[in-house]
This record gives C-alpha cells, sequence and structure tokens, in this order.
C-alpha cells in the first residue's frame, strides 16, 4: 500500500478553552443544600456542565465557569437554587 | 427507561466552551455524548457546534471531532466510517452532528445518500429552526409566520418535514426528540448506537437568541413545544413507528393538546402576531396546521 501524509491544523481538549467563562455572570445561582431532593435535574439540564455531581448524588456549583444562564434555579422543582445580581467586580 | 441517577458521570464536552448562557446545543451534546462514550468520533459541519468546539489550538471536546464543511456531514462521516471498517474497527461510533439548516437544506444531498447507502453511522440533527450561527436567518425548518432577520414580518411558508424526507428511506432507526427530555434522548441515542446501518435522530434544541426568549427557560421551552403538540417525539424501528411521552397520549386523543399560542406567546420572535393587536388570521393559520399535523399522524399510524 502506498504511503501518504497529510497535513492539517489540530486542536487539543482544554478546560476552559474560551477562559474563565464565570466572568460573563450577571446572576449567580445560590445553592441551598437543606432544601436540594438530590433529584439531579440541575445536573442533568446544566449547559455548561458547571453543577458537579458527588458520589451520594448531592451538587454543588463550579462558578468558575458558571455563565450564569439560570437553566437550573428555572428547573429546580423544590426552589432550592435561587438567582442573585452578581456583585460589582473590583476590576 | 433509565433514571438520571444511571446517567454517566463523565463529560466528553469541557467547561469553559464558548456556547451562549443557556445554549440547548450544549445540553444536547452532553446528554449525546453521555449516552455514546468517549469511543466516538464526531463530524461537525459549520454549524453553532463549530463555535462551541472554541478558539484554535484549543477545544472544548474531549473526543476526537473532525470539522467539514455545510453540505458535508454525512459525505464525511461516510468517508469516517469506510476508513475504520477498512481498519478493523468495530468499536467505535461514528456521529454526524448538523444544525437545522446543515441538514434541512444544505446537507441533505450529502444526508440522503449516505442513508441510502446504508452507511453505520448515526445523523443527528439539533434542530433550532434557524441558521443561528450566522445570526438568525430563515432556514428550512422554520416554523410558519415565525420572524427572523431574513422573514422580517413572519415566515409565509411551513416548515418542512424532515421526519417524513428521513421515513421515506425506510433506515433501521430514525427517532424525533427534544432536549427537555434527557431520558427520552438517552435511551434514543444508546438504542441508535446498538443498530447497524444508518440511524437518523432529531432534536428539537430551542435557542434563547434566536427564538427570542429568556435564557433560564431553554429546557421549559421544549416541553412546552411537545405539549402543544408542534413537536412530536417519536421513533421508528424497522418501519415501525411509536410515538413517545405525551406525543403518544396526544396520538391517542387520551389528552388535549396545548394550544400552540401558549407555546408561542412567550417566543419574541412571534412577537408580531400578538402586538400592536392580535392577528388571528395567521393565529388560527398555526393552530390549523398543527391540526392537520396530528390528523395525519392518526390516519398514517393509527389507521384512523
Amino acid at each position: 500500500m502506498k504511503k501518504f501524509s497529510v497535513e492539517t491544523s489540530l486542536s487539543y481538549p482544554k478546560k476552559g478553552a474560551m477562559g474563565k467563562t464565570g466572568s460573563w455572570r450577571v446572576f449567580k445561582p445560590i445553592l441551598d443544600k437543606k432544601k436540594c431532593v438530590k433529584c439531579l435535574r440541575c445536573w442533568i439540564f446544566c449547559p455548561e456542565s458547571s453543577i458537579h455531581r458527588e458520589k451520594d448524588d448531592s451538587v454543588s456549583i463550579d462558578y468558575e465557569f458558571c455563565k450564569g444562564c439560570g437553566v437550573c434555579a428555572n428547573e429546580c422543582n423544590v426552589k432550592a437554587i435561587i438567582m442573585e445580581r452578581e456583585e460589582a467586580k473590583k476590576n | 427507561m433509565m433514571r438520571l441517577k444511571d446517567f454517566p458521570v463523565d463529560e466528553c464536552l469541557l467547561q469553559g466552551n464558548a456556547a451562549c448562557p443557556g445554549c440547548p446545543a450544549t445540553i444536547g451534546l452532553r446528554l449525546v455524548l453521555k449516552a455514546l462514550g468517549k469511543k466516538t468520533i464526531m463530524v461537525v459541519p459549520a454549524c453553532c457546534t463549530s463555535v462551541i468546539e472554541s478558539l484554535y489550538p484549543h477545544t472544548s471536546f474531549d473526543i476526537p471531532v473532525m470539522n467539514i464543511a455545510f453540505e458535508a456531514a454525512a459525505a464525511g462521516a461516510s468517508g469516517v466510517e469506510a476508513s475504520l471498517r477498512q481498519q478493523g474497527r468495530t468499536d467505535i461510533t461514528v456521529v454526524a452532528w448538523a444544525g437545522d439548516g446543515g441538514t434541512y437544506d444544505i446537507g441533505l444531498q450529502a444526508l440522503s445518500g449516505a442513508l441510502e447507502r446504508g452507511t453505520n453511522f448515526i445523523y443527528i440533527c439539533y434542530n433550532n429552526q434557524i441558521y443561528s450561527n450566522t445570526g438568525i436567518q430563515r432556514s428550512g425548518a422554520t416554523p410558519y409566520a415565525a420572524w427572523t432577520t431574513t422573514t422580517v414580518g413572519g415566515k409565509n411558508e411551513l416548515r418542512k418535514e424532515m421526519g417524513d424526507i428521513i421515513l421515506a428511506h425506510h433506515i433501521p432507526y430514525a427517532a424525533q426528540t427534544c432536549i427537555s427530555y434527557p431520558e427520552d434522548v438517552f435511551s434514543k441515542v444508546t438504542k441508535a448506537k446498538n443498530i447497524k446501518g444508518p440511524k437518523y435522530i432529531e432534536i428539537l434544541a430551542p435557542c434563547p437568541p434566536g427564538w427570542r426568549f429568556s435564557m433560564d427557560k431553554t429546557v421549559e421551552m421544549g416541553r412546552m413545544a411537545v405539549d402543544s403538540g408542534a413537536w412530536a417525539l417519536w421513533e421508528c424501528e424497522n418501519d415501525k413507528m411509536i410515538f413517545n411521552g405525551k406525543s403518544k397520549l396526544i396520538l391517542e386523543k387520551k389528552i388535549q393538546r396545548k394550544p400552540v399560542e401558549d407555546w408561542i406567546k412567550y417566543q419574541g420572535r412571534f412577537g408580531h402576531l400578538f402586538r400592536p393587536q392580535r392577528d388571528e388570521k395567521r393565529l388560527k393559520a398555526i393552530e390549523e396546521y398543527v391540526d392537520s399535523l396530528w390528523d395525519r399522524y392518526r390516519k398514517c399510524y393509527l389507521g384512523k
């Protein structure tokens, strides 16, 4: 078989390829762990995979990359997540 | 059907990508990649996902992805599949992931060809009913009377019935689903993965900037579309049609579908039908279209 090579530009996987997208946020989701019933709806619907699922199915929010869309707060059946305005950043 | 607790924890779509906040495509991608696992090669034509991949030399996908021209998603996937077959690799799933523009309009010819050749791959169309990547232009999937930047007073034509075009190819598996039903998406993708031959899955993806609604309502909008009957959940395995979830109840007339108005009144792209005064003529035409759609489904698949 004749050997040939093709040169092409390759990108490599990197977390935060567009930087810390948490800086896009205007409203911040706040989780009340006491109200949480571990239904995992926020985890499966988070467009940014910014809700981490622990071994015991409890969840935590990763503010480094969360874009603040509010899907988690809207989908939470027990209102355990509320959206609060982000405090003004000091540069 | 699988419970949310049993879904895999691994993520193949990395955080910090270039998607808009509340993007339905990333919800869909996460679900699809959870079902397919890491042994997947994805072929992506020009669409929002080529932006979600983020900037060179980095990418937010943790699986091999090939970017290709707009019209060539299915053709590219055919090539990848042929190469894998030649190397004897049968453990890898080839997926073409395209938007509705790359499926309904530009990529239709390549898709039809690949389905006809019997290529062993999954074609997934995430349908946001517009060319959202280039700035909200009308596509073949845009519904009647919807605003886009190229249909300023509302589209005059009805949307294309892509499902029927696909079913005419008599492929082993075709399905229609929506990002708001993760269990449904997961089970359909898993089923498609285990079938040999061409598979087609279409996922409705409500786009907040394109449809002009608040970004926290993405999932709710998809649910409303199914409740109103404007979108149907079905799967067709070897020419046997099955409706799923609420769509099954609507088909069998066990529940009444909600008015489409309940769905479109939350979308700015239909705002001209409500303000300054209600456009009764076009609102009636929309309801009549959805009624005729269900009548046709009942005639074809229930025999009455």
